[in-house]
């Protein structure tokens, strides 16, 4: 039992590093990444934070103070109605990051879901989840979404509820290509020898699925659902650009960016279109660093630590 | 064979269907294991004994493999026709199986002491807490110190040699009747060999477990089993207890096998080695499979297959060289 003994001594060391903190500490190492995060958590404190201090929340309208420019009570000058551009800025900012992160969190759900299920249990599951996926790959996205928000429209929901729906279809769209890579990594994770060890042990399916091979693919999940995250940032804004996705009242950065549709607005009153624009612009660069950093930090066959 | 018979293969024949052709990977197998036997399947690569183990299990993907024909019986219960429900009850519960590949065996994204729990939650019903003693009893049992640790720590923080012992305590966890073991020492290095097949045996005699080995290393047999199955491409060619296939092998393939093993303070220049490949499984003919191999083949061997006989006191052979034996007696 000597074996044993220098063994144990040896991974008392071990065991403080364990999979995550290594990953931490790469990701920690790199600066491009960092300053994404950096800057996403600055976004988020003042998305969230910010409006409790300001004077002009609610969407307060001021008739006289309209389409000021920057100023020392108006930081980012006001709007068409009025309202203060930076405290908009900063409400919008809370309903586009709130609709990335739903969607986020619903296709990556929706796409593991199906994914599992489509690899394990292959046959005629497999072929009804990835036909489904291929169909709605073959649909251009934002045509999709745009037919989806017009029936919206027509079916009259709310304004208040329009996030919500904006969320379940970025999800509907988003999540086939994720089944799809979970889909191939559960493929070859199932015939691993430990899947067979499973088996051998009669461990049930649900068993197999959730505690065996879900773990083995959150790296995956974590990577792709922070890439996504940016992409449903976008494609929101574009919805809320068009009318489609947020509408006024309720400010997303999409709709804000609305007022560079007319031309005066346009050429001489910059302030109402390029904060949002900075915001998105900011935001989803500094998702995808973050994101690109996670994956290198994840990412075992990297070779440089 | 005794009447305590926990498992017996009757006829099985496992094929698989490839493009190339049928693969018969285990064609017309019988042995039985009784209550507290050591069991040992022998033979070379390729010659079906982990699919034999497999279809026990019934762990034959489906397809391509295919139990065509045979009976499986495990406490006179059939396999072969067992729910899918019934099956998971008995696996890793009453009839529970060792890997090969420790490393690979045990899935690197969750603690030792995760997988150990988890025939326990499934077949046991315990309760966490109840799970975790259970499983540094386990662990402990294995010989293994400082349980406690372990039970935290990752596979790939373990040698092989101790993740053998913990596919081991994982397989022993719900107090199995038969533990299948597929050449559970062949990954390990010599010296930690020896250790995993004392503690394997150590256990068996503890619990009164039978065992179904696997393996092609002969060193192993002579140390574990009570009686000996002796496969070649698909079928068995002799079957007997330990005493009789080391003393008196009566197969020619058998007798070639323990020629081709080292003795000690014996120097020999070249060990013997058996002339010849194991045929191709997919065409085969209806001769003696051993045939193109054999020091002793006679016309009759190239155009009929030899049927397994009794030459001795439980102890039977599949060769036409005892056929005419009896035959002119």
């Amino acid at each position: 039992m000597e074996e044993t003994t220098v063994q144990t001594e040896h991974m008392a060391k071990y065991r403080k590093s364990n999979l995550w903190k290594q990953v931490f500490r790469r990701l920690v190492k790199n600066k491009m990444a960092m300053t994404g995060l950096g800057f996403l958590i600055f976004i988020f404190v003042f998305c969230m934070i910010g409006p409790f201090f300001s004077p002009y929340a609610n969407g307060g309208v001021d008739a006289i103070n309209i389409n000021q420019p920057p100023s020392a009570e108006h930081w980012l000058g006001t709007d068409a109605l009025g309202r203060d551009v930076l405290t908009r800025l900063m409400e919008a900012g809370r309903i586009s990051l709130t609709v990335g992160l739903g969607a986020m969190v619903m296709s990556v759900f929706i796409g593991t879901l199906l994914g599992v299920l489509a690899g394990f249990y292959q046959g005629i599951v497999d072929q009804i989840i990835m036909r489904t996926a291929d169909v709605l790959m073959t649909i251009p996205g934002l045509p999709l979404l745009f037919i989806m928000a017009a029936v919206m429209s027509e079916w009259k929901v709310p304004a208040e509820n329009r996030l919500y729906i904006v969320m379940v279809m970025l999800s509907i769209v988003g999540w086939s290509g994720l089944a799809r890579l979970v889909r191939s990594q559960i493929l070859s994770l199932r015939e691993r020898e430990y899947m067979h060890a499973t088996e051998s042990l009669g461990l049930r399916d649900r068993r197999k699925l959730f505690v065996h091979l879900l773990p083995n693919i959150v790296p995956l999940l974590i990577v792709v659902g922070t890439l996504s995250v940016g992409g449903a940032i976008l494609s929101e804004s574009v919805l809320s650009y068009f009318g489609l996705g947020v509408v006024p009242p309720t400010a997303s950065w999409g709709n804000m960016i609305n007022a560079a549709n007319s031309l005066i607005d346009f050429q001489n009153r910059p302030w109402l279109w390029i904060p949002p624009g900075v915001a998105i612009f900011l935001t989803v660069i500094s998702i995808n660093l973050l994101g690109d950093g996670l994956r290198d930090a994840i990412d075992p066959k990297m070779k440089s630590r | 064979m005794s009447d305590n018979t926990i498992l017996d293969v009757k006829k099985l024949s496992t094929h698989f269907f490839t493009e190339n052709g049928v693969v018969k990977a285990v064609n017309d197998v019988s042995f039985s294991v009784s209550e507290g036997q050591t069991v040992c399947i022998v033979g070379e690569s390729g010659c079906g004994k982990s699919v034999t183990a497999m279809s026990i299990m019934r762990l034959i993907e489906d397809p391509p493999g295919k139990i065509v024909d045979g009976e499986i019986l495990f406490q006179d219960k059939d396999l072969i026709h067992a729910s899918k429900k019934d099956l998971r009850r008995l696996r890793g519960n009453d009839i529970s199986m060792i890997f090969q590949e420790p490393m690979s065996s045990l899935n690197p994204v969750l603690t030792i002491g995760e997988q150990i729990t988890e025939p326990l939650f499934e077949h046991r019903l315990l309760t966490k807490k109840q799970a975790k003693q259970e499983a540094i009893k386990l662990i402990e049992l294995v010989g293994i110190g400082r349980s406690n640790e372990i039970f935290h720590s990752y596979p790939h923080q373990l040698s092989g040699g101790m993740l053998q012992r913990i596919m081991i305590a994982i397989a022993l966890s719900c107090d199995p009747l038969l533990l299948i073991a597929d050449e559970p020492t062949t990954a390990l290095d010599v010296t930690i060999q020896a250790q995993i097949l004392e503690l394997l045996k150590e256990i068996k005699e503890e619990r009164n477990m039978s065992m179904l080995l696997i393996t092609h290393d002969l060193g192993v047999v002579a140390e574990v089993a009570d009686y000996v199955v002796v496969m070649y491409a698909g079928k068995v060619i002799e079957q007997g207890s330990v005493l009789d296939i080391f003393k008196d092998p009566k197969h020619p393939y058998t007798q070639g096998l323990l020629q081709s093993k080292p003795v000690l303070n014996q120097r020999k220049k070249r060990l013997y080695s058996i002339p010849g490949q194991v045929p191709n499984l997919i065409d085969l003919k209806p001769s003696c499979y051993f045939y193109d191999r054999c020091e002793h083949r006679m016309s009759i061997c190239g155009g009929s297959i030899p049927e397994k006989m009794e030459v001795d006191d439980n102890h039977q052979v599949a060769c036409w060289l005892y056929e005419k034996e009896e035959v002119r007696t």
